[in-house]
């Protein structure tokens, strides 16, 4: 079986800065060719460097793969990594500046549900728009309406104007028709992140009956779990390149892991710059996770340690720490002191280095970045020094605590708490209004 | 939102089938391509006129919703609706038939002054409408041009179509004039669909080029009611040509409208003969404006959805 997406060495320059950014008007125009002399002489100069240097930067640069029928590749990275650029390229949007993409069949994006909707219209006639814009023939919304509407779930307003639907009803009927495109390819940008939670269901749903069609599904998501449990394969963008092909589970790993090794653990070698007074220093701080490796990366289910190596510099001295723990929005998650730690808190410290360590149960933290402060305090808490922002690491959940479940999970903190469901009473006695017989 | 046990058992299952995707890549079904040879090939500036016409055609129907959702949304929500469309003309032509036709006494061919005036601005009412609303419609469109592929010159096109139906309401206006003037018809109306043709030609070159250089230079939708207004009075819409002295005739010939505009009165009325020598002057400008429109169209394309 030969490849259905080929993409062969690919690149996109934009033009950052005054040329172009957003558009220019004719006086600039104008201007800019008066200049254009000199700002010749000034390029050639500037030629060495591909970045910046002369106000373009390179969103996609050399990209290379194949996408086989039936794939449903994932696509994952940063912001800014290039995944946009390359569905906006493979979806025609924009052009490549080099390299060549061959499609061996119909592509359909989904960039953004809703595109082209007009809020004047009914639903039914933004059915028939939307499904054209989409690339569909008429006669294909015609036969796939009833479908459409149904999975929508908005029979009663078909012939509203869609400017007075609520933004649920709006999203799902974009979606409906969207999901009822049969391309052999199909693009889509973060579409999940829409709709309520049921609706999000089907969606995914629906995204994986197309794929088991036989249909090729590229994937761009920042929610590592769908990506995980629909794509076959992915690739890791990382500044307009390619960094990683291959299993979803390797890639989004890797992918999360990436350039984070370091903020799990810091160290301040030269005892005299190193954070504290003349009562105590830092000398380090790092995470563990439950098997005791130092690292950024977590599970929501796992417990791990954050540790805290300090120096006694007063002999004598009664010393503790505290963490403080705040999440990526800023939000102070919770504080925790060694006041009960059993074997130092209270006595007096020789000379030397020590470590506290702070056990952080499983099933605590959401999803999400994370940063600790540190603060060292001395003498019934007469002395301190808080270091900000020692350590940094991130979240991320495992399958498991989800269970059925693949929406979002709101919340600062995310236990996983036990429940039971118990039947109170007989459907005769809770429908008291039921005639009784005879 | 309620879901059936047989539907939640279905997106599950689905689910499940998916995962289990990820070891084995399916290879089933009928429907994927067999053919050797790409769909599409994706490259910077790859060959245009063939693709462009058959791009074109894949998405003809995509160029008729467009044109419909525009005369469909034009009206909504209007108490006079459509007749918005014959209301416009209809007031220009008693205004100018009042100042122009009684006050001034502005010669009109031997042609009753407000049926002149008319026959003048059913083409120009279209040609102005066409114009505008073609050179803006790319700029108006940034939302769908920075989501999804067709080919970009639809917009216009389907811009110019909307004033098309305009247009078409605005000739039964005409045909009742006429009747009520009691002017008969003649053979001539039989170049009125070449006129019309080269009208809708003219209008669509002429928006295709706005709307190409308004994405990057933002002037133009400043520059278009003016532009519009000035050949507004280029155009001998109050006035026939036959008041301008002989000697600076091909100057207005130049214009396109020109030609067009004395063609329309030609066919309609009869009165005066067809200025042959200034509608082949207004043909070849506009296949060359269309033409240059075109090429200037695509060359910009590619990087509309960077800068609109």
């Amino acid at each position: 079986m030969s490849a259905i997406i080929k993409v062969d060495d690919l690149s996109k320059q934009y033009r950052i800065g005054a040329q172009g950014g957003s558009y220019e008007t004719l006086r600039d125009t104008l201007a800019g060719a008066m200049r254009a002399p000199f700002r010749r002489g000034r390029n050639a100069k500037a030629a060495g460097g591909n970045n910046g240097d002369d106000g373009t930067f390179w969103a996609l640069k050399g990209v290379n793969f194949e996408v086989m029928p039936g794939e449903v590749l994932g696509i994952v990275g940063r912001n800014g990594a290039g995944k946009s650029t390359l569905l906006k390229v493979l979806s025609r949007i924009t052009e490549p500046t080099t390299g060549r993409v061959a499609l061996y069949g119909r592509v359909a994006s989904l960039l953004e549900v809703g595109t082209g909707f007009h809020p004047e219209l009914s639903g039914r006639e933004n059915i028939f728009l939307n499904g054209a814009i989409l690339g569909m023939r008429k006669a294909e919304i015609e036969r796939k309406f009833d479908e459409i509407v149904a999975f929508a779930e908005i029979e009663k307003f078909i012939d509203t104007p869609v400017k007075r639907y609520s933004s649920g009803m709006y999203v799902r009927l974009a979606f409906a028709v969207a999901a009822h495109l049969e391309p052999e390819i199909l693009i889509i940008d973060e579409v999940l992140a829409v709709g309520d939670t049921a609706f999000q269901k089907k969606c995914l749903g629906k995204i994986s009956s197309v794929a088991q069609q036989g249909r090729t599904v590229l994937f761009v998501s920042h929610n590592m779990v769908a990506v995980k449990s629909m794509c076959s394969r992915a690739i890791l963008m990382d500044g307009g390149t390619l960094k990683e092909d291959g299993h979803p589970v390797q890639v989004v790993n890797s992918y999360l892991g990436a350039g984070r090794i370091s903020r799990a653990e810091i160290l301040w070698a030269d005892p005299s710059r190193a954070p504290g007074n003349a009562t105590f220093r830092l000398r380090g701080a790092r995470v563990r996770n439950a098997a005791g490796a130092v690292t950024s990366v977590l599970d929501t289910q796992d417990s791990f340690t954050v540790e805290m190596d300090y120096v006694n510099l007063s002999p004598g001295s009664a010393l503790g720490a505290t963490i403080l723990l705040f999440n990526s929005d800023g939000l102070h998650v919770f504080s925790s002191l060694s006041n009960r730690e059993p074997n130092w808190h209270g006595r007096a410290f020789p000379a030397g280095v020590f470590r506290s360590t702070c056990h952080v149960p499983g099933n605590l933290l959401p999803e999400g970045r994370f940063d600790v402060s540190v603060l060292i305090w001395a003498n019934n808490y007469t002395i301190s020094h808080r270091e900000d922002c020692v350590v940094e690491f991130e979240v991320h959940e495992s399958k498991e605590t989800r269970a059925d479940y693949f929406g979002e999970w709101p919340g600062i903190v995310r236990p996983l708490l036990d429940w039971d469901t118990e039947r109170l009473e007989d459907p005769e006695v809770a429908m008291p209004s039921t005639p009784a017989h005879g | 939102m309620n879901l059936t046990p047989a539907e939640k058992a279905n997106a599950l299952q689905s689910a499940a089938q998916i995962a289990s995707t990820t070891e084995t890549a399916p290879h089933n079904q009928g429907s994927l391509p067999s053919s050797d040879r790409p769909l599409v090939v994706i490259e910077p500036r790859a060959s245009w006129l063939g693709t462009t016409l058959r791009d074109l055609w894949t998405y003809h129907e995509l160029l008729y919703f467009l044109t419909w959702r525009d005369v469909k949304v034009r009206y909504k929500q209007t108490l006079l609706g459509v007749l918005w469309a014959i209301l416009q003309p209809l007031c220009m032509m008693l205004i100018f038939s009042l100042f122009f036709g009684r006050l001034v006494g502005v010669p009109s061919d031997g042609i009753p002054y407000p049926l002149f005036a008319f026959a003048g601005l059913l083409p120009w009412t279209f040609f102005a409408t066409a114009a505008s609303t073609s050179g803006n419609s790319v700029v108006n469109s940034a939302n769908l041009i920075t989501k999804v592929y067709f080919p970009r010159l639809i917009v216009p096109m389907a811009a110019v179509g909307a004033a098309l139906v305009d247009f078409a309401i605005t000739f039964a206006v005409l045909g009742a004039l006429m009747i009520y003037y009691r002017v008969g018809l003649t053979w001539g109306l039989l170049m009125l669909p070449v006129l019309s043709v080269l009208l809708v030609t003219l209008a669509l070159g002429f928006g295709v080029l706005m709307s190409a250089l308004n994405v990057r230079y933002r002037d133009v939708r400043f520059a278009l009611p003016f532009i519009i207004q000035l050949w507004f009075f280029a155009s001998p819409i109050i006035y026939p040509t036959s008041l301008v002295p002989e000697r600076w005739r091909w100057l207005l010939a130049l214009n396109p409208m020109t030609g067009i505009i004395e063609g329309f009165r030609a066919a309609l009325f009869g009165r005066t003969s067809f200025d042959w020598r200034a509608i082949m002057i207004a043909a070849v400008i506009t296949l060359v404006l269309l033409v240059y429109a075109a090429v200037t169209f695509k060359r910009m394309e590619k990087t509309f959805a960077d800068i609109v």
